[in-house]
């Protein structure tokens, strides 16, 4: 049926990922309040089973072909766009993440219809779809009405609270689609992170250093204080980027998602890409220049000053405090 | 071996950022406009590539406030030609100008075809779409995107690339020349070039200049509105000096059992 509200369910390591869970929920809402079905695309190569943990959809369209076992984004939109051209659904929600990110690029370019960016709420105002969306590393926010569609949009992750796992789907229809059985690009491997360094997921206490720092001179300033409160250092994009840290410690998209008892962000704006690694942290104290930065918005405590010397202070208070 | 990298300006956040009086837009009047951090990865990625096949490099960016120094910058750099292209304005949105490139560069002599063509797998203004992915469909390349390492082996005719997943992870992948991809990151950080080699490629006056040919026609999203967020939640600011704040935070450290 045409109009239907569908959302690509994501795999990573063989399972479901979390983020297709906040795209169910998100995605069953809508559904509801525009009086349509909700479907889920499942890709992959002998994969079926993973269907039956995909519940609030009302169905599971599941394609099943060689080249989807590790499908790259190319041949995934080309499963996807096969299915949509047919079967014309209203918007297809896809999970913003480094998992899925080609196919959310290449999508909406096959079907020729909009991506709709960055979304942090999507809601149905008077039966049609309207978006919120973080433009300009989380500086703006923009509405947009998104029309009868079809559209595609690129769900931020955490934006939503997750559906609950394991409920079986009422159906999982098996469909199938033509596909190039050498689609250009091939994953030979994947590669995990270089073992040795400091497992950041695993610290109590985290200095996370940022742009802000502006230079690598400036991290010594940083494992001063980590070390005074026995946690680590660890970084945002552009301090990876630079090769000031190796990549093991970098939090957020392309990084990894902590949790620590306290972290504290010095120097770093706050783009949705660092906020959706660290926003879950017990305790937040965020240091920066600009009083309107981002991560402010999710940060416990602020302060709007230099980071380097709000950290060198930080570190002679606390070891003060601790004899 | 020939490598196109496509190069794009972007508003600058480190700067105050206003919306204008439509309502819909950023206003423009007091913006700087930077190199989009992603595309600057693309032109080293492609400059690395050159330095180990001896490819050339054509760099080509939309004209655009202060984009022909980010171009004389890249003719400092190293790269072959660089071409500005002209009509294509800033505001487009990532669909109209790849469609607008995706017409114009065929038209370009010696741009294309290309083996590799590289250009940064997002900006902070893409709310539209991507514009490498957009472009890479509209030209019939193959396309990956958060790429980060790229080695070339023009014999064989493929590429082995390093795609980023989460978790510090890296898929390695092999990729069908001619390919698009868009890249995330390098193995190192964009090259330093002196301000004396830009300023000699400026005197050079090697920018070429192209004029956009109109594509498919592609309707803007229908934006209502822009503001700054309005956060449900925001941290306790804390205020004073230095050493005062320092304090404070030792204090909210140690009720918390955290010293």
């Amino acid at each position: 049926m045409a109009g239907n509200v569908w959302i690509v369910a994501e795999q990573w390591k063989g399972a479901v990922s979390d983020a297709t869970y906040e795209l169910l929920a998100l995605g069953r809402g809508l559904a509801d309040s525009l009086g349509v079905r909700l479907e889920a695309v499942l890709l992959g190569h002998g994969a079926r089973g993973l269907a039956e943990s995909l519940g609030p959809a009302d169905a599971v369209l599941y394609v099943d072909h060689p080249t989807l076992a590790d499908a790259t984004g190319l041949q995934a939109s080309r499963a996807v766009a096969a299915l949509a051209a047919t079967r014309q659904p209203r918007a297809i929600l896809v999970p913003s993440t480094n998992v899925s990110w080609d196919l959310l690029g290449l999508l909406p370019a096959r079907l020729g219809v909009p991506l709709i960016n960055f979304c942090r709420e999507v809601q149905v105002v008077d039966g049609a779809l309207q978006v919120r969306s973080l433009l300009y590393g989380g500086k703006m926010t923009v509405t947009v009405a998104a029309g009868a569609g079809p559209v595609v949009l690129a769900i931020l992750p955490g934006t939503v609270t997750a559906a609950a796992r394991g409920v079986a789907p009422a159906a999982v229809d098996d469909v199938s689609v033509d596909l190039p059985d050498d689609p250009g690009v091939r994953l030979i491997e994947y590669e995990e992170p270089e073992a040795g360094d400091v497992d950041i997921t695993q610290q109590d206490v985290l200095v996370a250093v940022g742009r802000g720092i502006s230079s690598e001179s400036n991290l010594e300033v940083a494992e001063d204080l980590a070390t005074a409160l026995g946690g680590a250092v660890c970084g945002s994009r552009p301090v990876i980027d630079q090769g000031w840290l190796p990549l093991g410690r970098q939090v957020g998209k392309s990084g990894v998602t902590v949790k620590p008892r306290l972290y504290v962000a010095a120097g770093i704006s706050g783009a949705p890409e660092h906020l959706e690694g660290m926003k879950d942290a017990e305790l937040i104290i965020a240091v920066n220049t600009d009083a309107g930065a981002p991560i402010f918005s999710v940060a416990h405590y602020g302060i709007v000053d230099d980071a380097t010397d709000v950290l060198e202070a930080m570190a002679a208070a606390v070891r003060k405090r601790k004899g | 071996m020939r490598i196109l990298v496509l190069m794009k300006m972007v508003p600058d956040i480190v700067e105050e950022l206003e919306v204008a009086g439509d309502g819909t837009s950023l206003d423009r009047e007091y913006l700087r406009f930077i190199v989009n951090e992603r595309d600057d990865y693309a032109l080293e990625q492609a400059l690395l590539l050159k330095d180990r096949l001896q490819a050339t490099v054509t760099v080509v960016a939309p004209a655009a406030p202060e984009v022909d120094d980010i171009l004389n910058t890249a003719l400092a750099k190293g790269v072959d030609r660089v071409i500005r292209v002209s009509g294509i304005p800033a505001t487009s949105g990532a669909r109209a100008t790849a469609s607008a490139l995706a017409a114009t560069l065929p038209g370009i002599p010696g741009a294309l075809p290309a083996d590799l063509v590289l250009s940064g797998c997002q900006a902070i203004d893409d709310l539209d779409g991507f514009t490498a992915p957009i472009l890479a469909t509209a030209l019939g390349l193959p396309y990956l995107g958060l790429v980060s390492r790229i080695t070339v082996d023009p014999g064989a005719g493929k590429a082995i690339v390093g795609k980023e997943y989460p978790a510090g992870v890296t898929g390695r992948f092999e990729v069908v020349l001619p390919a698009f991809l868009g890249v995330q990151g390098c193995e190192k950080p964009p090259r330093y070039v002196p301000v004396a080699k830009v300023r000699a490629a400026m005197a050079s006056g090697r920018i070429e200049e192209v004029a956009a040919v109109s594509g498919p026609s592609v309707p803007p999203l229908d934006v209502t509105a822009m503001g700054k967020p309005q956060e449900t939640g925001h941290a306790e600011m804390l205020g004073g000096s230095v050493r005062d704040v320092a304090e404070r935070v030792a204090d909210i450290l140690a009720a918390r059992g955290l010293l």
